[in-house]
């Protein structure tokens, strides 16, 4: 729906954007007249946005108003559900998503992705970190060390789990398990890191670990995160985008959104009066 | 353990709250008949297999002769009979198994076919023993005399392979406890297939997996623990399995190591023998029995050892 995009700046083509600018000025990920279905349900309208290189930035929304959907396509997640299609366009540094010849393995390796609940797989610490690695079949194990220790290091988990690499995952605490999957998504260095509420499930203490992070990968990683959770959005966000019944309400710089934002709508939820 | 006062909160009377006290009685005598049935069915059979016992003692497990008109009694042709058959029956069922289970799990094909390529797998274990035995007769039996005599002239000098073939044989049992025990290995490995949180082929999709890379190195190993309690259920099965075994296996209490020369299994002696038995034979027969309960019941513990540690492996991922 038109509305939807008008509160935006008509963001500039992507690609066309001059070369040798700041991090964080260039998009990344360019949405463009993106509709969703599943099946005969559409879940979103007219969605366009920039996401900017090296910056985080935040979804926020009621449930169901279409803000992981969204997320889901950055790394084609949704095409494991029967009955889904799109319209418009996602790029990823300017080609097209659903470029015939990007397939979408590759797409996975420069997209990365942490989910809601931690997902360690029923495998040693290590292999876990390393198991983006193995199915690009790298065997050579000074390598496959050195990413298991920088990736570890990366997510901030190292110094807790360097003496046990090779015991279970599983016996990790909830919120080593979600900083392990973490490292396991920026083993194989993806350009971006999508984040479906990934502390939706942590205690606060693991929570503020988990942000701190994210500030910290910004510098490596372009960070696109769910969240539920307000306070998140403005502690660790860049840009932020308010969804709410499928579109994209409003879009801009976090600290715009949150203390002097153009719609009504975004105002009502960001100050509680719904959602 | 106390019972769950809220559940009766608000109802009056003694009837209302007593009610989950009268449920846990009634579950409670359920699972200590079972014990107490088990134990009663052991003791039986212990005593029964007294006389036997302490006439033959141990060297009735390695004793190589079943003699009962000279009173001779040795059970060791039906224990590697019964192993044996057992060990062919999963070879020949676990691929086929697990590979169906696996197909069935993924969306290789629209659901309601798979649904039903599943109930008709889950059907054959709903045939009964003696079907599958006079199925045996008339296909496996010719079939497995005609390939057994191509091999034994071909390949006779090796143990296994030694002729003369017979249709009636070890293998014929084997194949057809295959058959017998594929629903079984199909049916609970599928659904420890799908029960493999939905997050996880996601995770290993997110970070590149194909699919078969997610099935063979993430989903298969989480499944892991409920592919092995498949595999001990349906080893379990074979080695007790009677009807088929006995009308298939060519009954012979000859100790022999070939594939196509008919044996005999501890299930298919009793069946054939309790009958017509007396005296000493009795005692001998329910020693059998007693030989094959200690032997299913040790690969029930030695299962559940394998499941509990492949469980810890793969625990808190539920």
């Amino acid at each position: 729906m038109p509305d939807a995009t008008t509160t935006l700046p008509r963001p500039a083509q992507a690609g066309t954007s001059p070369p040798g600018e700041m991090p964080g000025e260039r998009p990344i990920i360019s949405v463009r007249d993106f509709n969703f279905f599943y099946g005969k349900n559409q879940a979103l309208h007219e969605v366009a946005l920039d996401i900017p290189e090296r910056q985080v930035t935040a979804f926020i929304g009621p449930s169901g108003c279409g803000k992981t959907t969204l997320l889901r396509n950055f790394n084609r997640m949704n095409e494991l559900i029967d009955g889904v299609r799109h319209t418009g366009d996602i790029t990823l540094a300017g080609r097209s998503l659903w470029d015939p010849a990007l397939e979408v393995i590759a797409l996975r390796r420069l997209v990365g992705m942490v989910f809601q609940r931690s997902n360690p797989f029923a495998k040693s610490i290590y292999e876990n970190v390393v198991y983006s690695l193995r199915i690009c079949g790298l065997r050579d194990r000074a390598l496959l060390d050195e990413a298991a220790e920088r990736s570890l290091r990366g997510a901030a988990l190292w110094d807790e789990v360097k003496d046990r690499l090779h015991e279970s995952a599983l016996g990790l605490s909830g919120g080593q398990m979600q900083r392990l999957c973490i490292a396991r998504a920026i083993a194989n260095r993806p350009k971006v890191l999508l984040m479906d509420e990934p502390c939706s499930a942590l205690d606060p203490i693991a929570t503020a670990r988990v942000e701190q992070l994210i500030s910290e990968l910004k510098k490596e990683f372009t960070i696109v995160i769910v969240t539920h959770n307000m306070q998140q959005a403005t502690r660790c966000s860049d840009q932020t985008g308010f969804f709410y019944l499928g579109k994209l309400v409003e879009f801009g710089t976090t600290a715009k959104i949150f203390t002097s934002p153009s719609e009504k709508r975004t105002e009502d939820y960001i100050t509680g009066r719904f959602g | 353990m106390t019972t769950d006062k809220t559940n009766s909160g608000g109802i009056e009377g003694s009837v209302a709250r007593r009610l989950p006290d009268f449920f846990r009685w009634i579950t409670a005598l359920g699972a200590v008949s079972a014990v107490f049935v088990l134990g009663w069915i052991f003791w039986e059979v212990f005593e029964e297999a007294k006389p036997a016992l302490e006439e033959y003692g141990l060297g009735f497990l390695t004793g190589a002769h079943w003699q009962p008109n000279r009173d001779r009694y040795g059970v060791l042709p039906f224990l590697v009979g019964t192993v044996a058959t057992a060990v062919i029956a999963l070879l020949l069922a676990f691929p086929p198994g697990l590979a169906i289970a696996i197909f069935l799990s993924e969306d290789f094909l629209p659901r309601t076919a798979r649904e039903f390529v599943r109930f008709v797998v889950e059907l054959l274990a709903a045939i009964p023993s003696v079907v599958y035995g006079l199925w045996g007769i008339f296909v496996v039996v010719p079939l497995i005399q005609s390939l057994g005599t191509w091999v034994t002239e071909r390949f006779g000098h090796l143990p296994f392979l030694s002729g003369p073939a017979y249709g009636n044989s070890l293998l014929t049992a084997g194949v057809v406890l295959a058959l017998m025990v594929l629903p079984t290995i199909t049916a609970i490995s599928r659904a420890s297939l799908v029960a493999v949180p939905r997050t996880l082929r996601e995770g290993a999709y997110a970070l590149g997996a194909t699919r078969w890379e997610a099935i063979l190195g993430v989903i298969l190993p989480t499944a892991a623990p409920g592919v092995v309690a498949a595999t001990i259920l349906a080893l379990g099965r074979a080695m007790g399995e009677t009807m088929a075994v006995a009308m298939l296996i060519g009954n012979s209490s000859r100790l022999s190591w070939s594939l196509f020369a008919p044996s005999g299994t501890l299930a298919s002696l009793l069946a054939n023998q309790f009958g017509e038995a007396e005296g000493m034979q009795v005692a001998a027969l329910m020693y059998a029995a007693l030989v094959l309960v200690a032997l299913t019941l040790a690969v029930n513990f030695a299962g559940e050892a394998v499941l509990r540690y492949t469980e810890r492996r793969t625990a808190g991922i539920r």
